[in-house]
């Protein structure tokens, strides 16, 4: 009777494990970070969605946010470049720094922002447009290529190193729309890194794909992580396993535990850590 | 009590629930497709009878009688012997040699009362024309010349509706049986009524033409689209993307909709007292129509113009901000061609209500009579419906059938303008 079992887990599951606000096991700190948040908190209107969380993102790594639904994880990383703030009732409380520099500065151009961090959804999102078009529409608008022949450059560039070169080197022009699930978000990721971002940031950017077009984004982040900081969330803890150095596990918004992937799936040091990877609950 | 039946007859028993509850699901899906089929049915049947009437009672506006002489140009008969004096001209009797040449076929039709009914063959504007043509050619004095006159209202209804006694009463026998004369010899004859399509109101039905008030409803709908389109459209995009939400924005919110209520006859007096009032605009023009029928259409396109903005994705928006899309970029090369198809829908519904709008373009005076083909957007007009207007409440009998054949041209405007914003949305609409 599996259904029992299920009912008895959740029973154990919260009371007895108490989270302790701000305190996150494991290594959360790294030398020379790409990333240095401290304190975050962040409400929708007056309902806290994280909860004092601080961690470092190490340059060039690959780190994975993982935990339930609703634990958070999506909306600290949309905070990482500002995407929450086109929500109205979202606020944003503590130090996030970017190479030092806080992103949150009422002063800092979001956009210059974002131009470094780019962002792959969770959903393969191209503009109804050319394939091409989609690919040059970063370095049109910030002015990266003058040249026609720079910029058919970087769209080879960035096509060839998210792997979709040679699918769609003869058909540039047809809409991108019309492309799979999966070379959709290959092409969105060809879109965020033809900016030359330096951090990557990707939500769920699997969730929609069947698993050889899972299996061809992930052998994807593996080469991209030799040039980019990259910052992962998914829902599979298969897939964190797979491709990323440190994973961090929230919940409820708290930063429970952040470790080097392999500790995280072979010794969690925190109960919640090991509920969760075990599949007791999620 | 007897237990329960067994699991399989527990099983057939709620099949057969099952099966009722379709029977009856179904039965409720064809009693509703019946309510759609009914309520097209009714339309299309009224939208039938509709244009029904409207053809068969307009196409004669189409037709136009016309009588052809032989008029010899007497300068005695028309006390005149220079016709290049203008004073000449302006003294000459131009009704005499109609009247002789209708007197060739009737030589017995001498008395006075005769020439009188002889002379109300011929549309009113006859002699205008013969003088017209002498003014041009004031050689033909003297000559003899085939001139193609307009029949005269009364014979023009009488001949398109011979056989139906409704339609003689206006015409006196003796005239009745010229009219029967003159038609078997192919003197009158009937055609095309180019005039209709050529020239503009008259107080002779055989000489009104609706192209005045379509030139004129051209400029009026060209002056409301510029101004109502982009300011919509603008209003639109500030409203739905770059608002605060506050009061202020929610007090202006529930005032356009607001406005989209109105009834039209209130910015007909708002035009005349901001435009004419206050500003001194003319009266009659094209640009104060075309202002006032901004305004009356401006809720119509903001309205359906957010509907189309919040419709777009916001995968999309999403997208261009995680490039790094300024608001304006995401705006301008995203949001904006993806609304687009919507925005033509609004301004489409926005603009056949404006082109079909009488009442207040009664107010600013677009409802005057005006011969002149309006040559600008500053010059008297009048527009479609209002020509109608006119045409309807008219006493002659031509005019009635003018009116129906108005009403035909306004509706092949208006599927011409619809067809092509619909063409143009089909272009601009993005497959997914």
């Amino acid at each position: 009777m599996p259904e029992a079992n299920r009912t008895l887990a959740r029973d154990e599951r919260p009371a007895d494990t108490v989270i302790e606000e701000g305190k996150t096991v494991g290594t959360p700190f790294t030398d020379d970070p790409k990333f240095q948040l401290r304190n975050v908190e962040v409400f929708y209107g007056d309902t806290p969605a994280i909860k004092n969380i601080s961690l470092d993102i190490a340059r060039n790594e690959v780190i994975a946010f993982i935990g339930p639904s609703g634990c958070g994880k999506s909306t600290f990383l949309r905070c990482l470049n500002r995407m929450n703030d086109s929500i109205e009732s979202c606020r944003i409380k503590g130090s996030l720094l970017l190479d030092g520099q806080d992103i949150y500065d009422p002063k800092r151009d979001v956009v210059e922002l974002r131009a470094r961090v780019g962002m792959v959804f969770q959903k393969p999102n191209p503009f109804p447009k050319s394939i091409y078009d989609n690919v040059a529409y970063g370095p049109r608008i910030h002015g990266l290529a003058n040249r026609k022949s720079d910029l058919d450059d970087i769209v080879e560039n960035s096509l060839r190193k998210a792997g979709l070169w040679n699918e769609v080197k003869d058909r540039l022009g047809a809409m991108a729309t019309g492309m799979s699930g999966g070379q959709q978000q290959r092409l969105c990721i060809a879109r965020a890194i033809a900016v030359s971002p330096e951090v990557v940031l990707m939500d769920e950017p699997c969730s929609a794909l069947d698993p050889i077009a899972t299996a061809r984004i992930e052998e994807l982040i593996a080469e991209l992580s030799e040039s980019y900081t990259i910052v992962i969330v998914t829902h599979s803890m298969q897939q964190a396993a797979r491709v990323s150095n440190r994973t961090a596990y929230f919940h409820l918004g708290h930063l429970v535990e952040v470790n080097d992937t392999s500790k995280v799936f072979t010794m969690p040091e925190h109960e919640l850590t090991e509920s969760y990877i075990t599949g007791r609950f999620g | 009590m007897t237990k329960p039946g067994s699991h399989a007859e527990r099983e057939g028993s709620q099949a057969e629930l099952i099966r009722r509850s379709l029977k009856r699901r179904y039965r409720k899906e064809r009693r509703f497709r019946l309510y759609g089929i009914t309520a097209i049915s009714i339309a299309l049947f009224s939208l039938v009878i509709l244009f029904t009437d409207i053809i068969s009672k307009g196409y004669t506006g189409f037709i136009k009688t016309t009588v052809t002489l032989e008029v010899h140009l007497d300068g005695e008969l028309m006390y005149l012997n220079d016709a290049s004096d203008p004073e000449q001209i302006a003294m000459a009797d131009f009704q005499a040699p109609i009247i002789k040449a209708m007197q060739a076929y009737f030589p017995e039709a001498t008395s006075r009362a005769d020439r009188r009914e002889l002379s109300r063959m011929t549309g009113s504007y006859a002699s205008n024309q013969v003088r017209d043509l002498l003014k041009e050619n004031p050689d033909w004095l003297g000559t003899t010349r085939t001139i193609e006159f307009p029949a005269h209202d009364t014979v023009s209804v009488y001949v398109k509706h011979s056989g139906d006694p409704g339609y003689s009463i206006r015409l006196s026998e003796q005239q009745q049986r010229w009219t029967d004369e003159l038609l078997s010899k192919g003197v009158i004859d009937t055609g095309f009524n180019d005039v209709f399509f050529t020239s503009g109101d008259s107080r002779e039905p055989s000489n009104a033409g609706i192209l005045g008030a379509l030139v004129g409803s051209l400029l009026t709908m060209g002056i409301t689209l510029v101004i109502a389109f982009p300011v919509g459209v603008a209003a639109a995009i500030y409203l739905e993307e770059f608002a605060p939400s506050n009061r202020l924005t929610d007090f202006i919110e529930v005032n356009i909709n607001n406005l989209a209520a109105v009834p039209s006859i209130i910015f007909g007096l708002l035009g005349l007292a901001v435009f004419i009032g206050l500003f001194g605009m003319p009266r009659s023009v094209p640009v104060v129509g075309g202002l006032v029928l901004a305004l009356m259409t401006l809720p119509t396109i903001i309205i359906s113009s957010r509907a189309a903005i919040k419709s777009v994705p916001p995968s999309i928006r999403e997208a261009a901000e995680g490039i790094g899309a300024s608001k304006m970029q995401v705006v301008l090369h995203h949001v904006l061609p993806l609304a687009m198809p919507g925005m033509l829908t609004g301004s489409i519904i926005g603009m056949a209500q404006a082109l079909g709008e009488t009442a207040p373009l009664l107010l600013i005076g677009m409802v005057a009579f005006i011969v002149e083909i309006p040559d600008g957007f500053f010059s008297s007009a009048t527009v479609l419906p209002v020509q109608i207007f006119i045409w309807a409440g008219s006493a002659e009998q031509g005019f009635v059938e003018l009116a129906s054949a108005g009403i035909m041209v306004l509706l092949a405007f208006l599927i011409t303008m619809n067809a092509f914003a619909i063409w143009l949305r089909k272009r601009l609409e993005r497959r997914w």
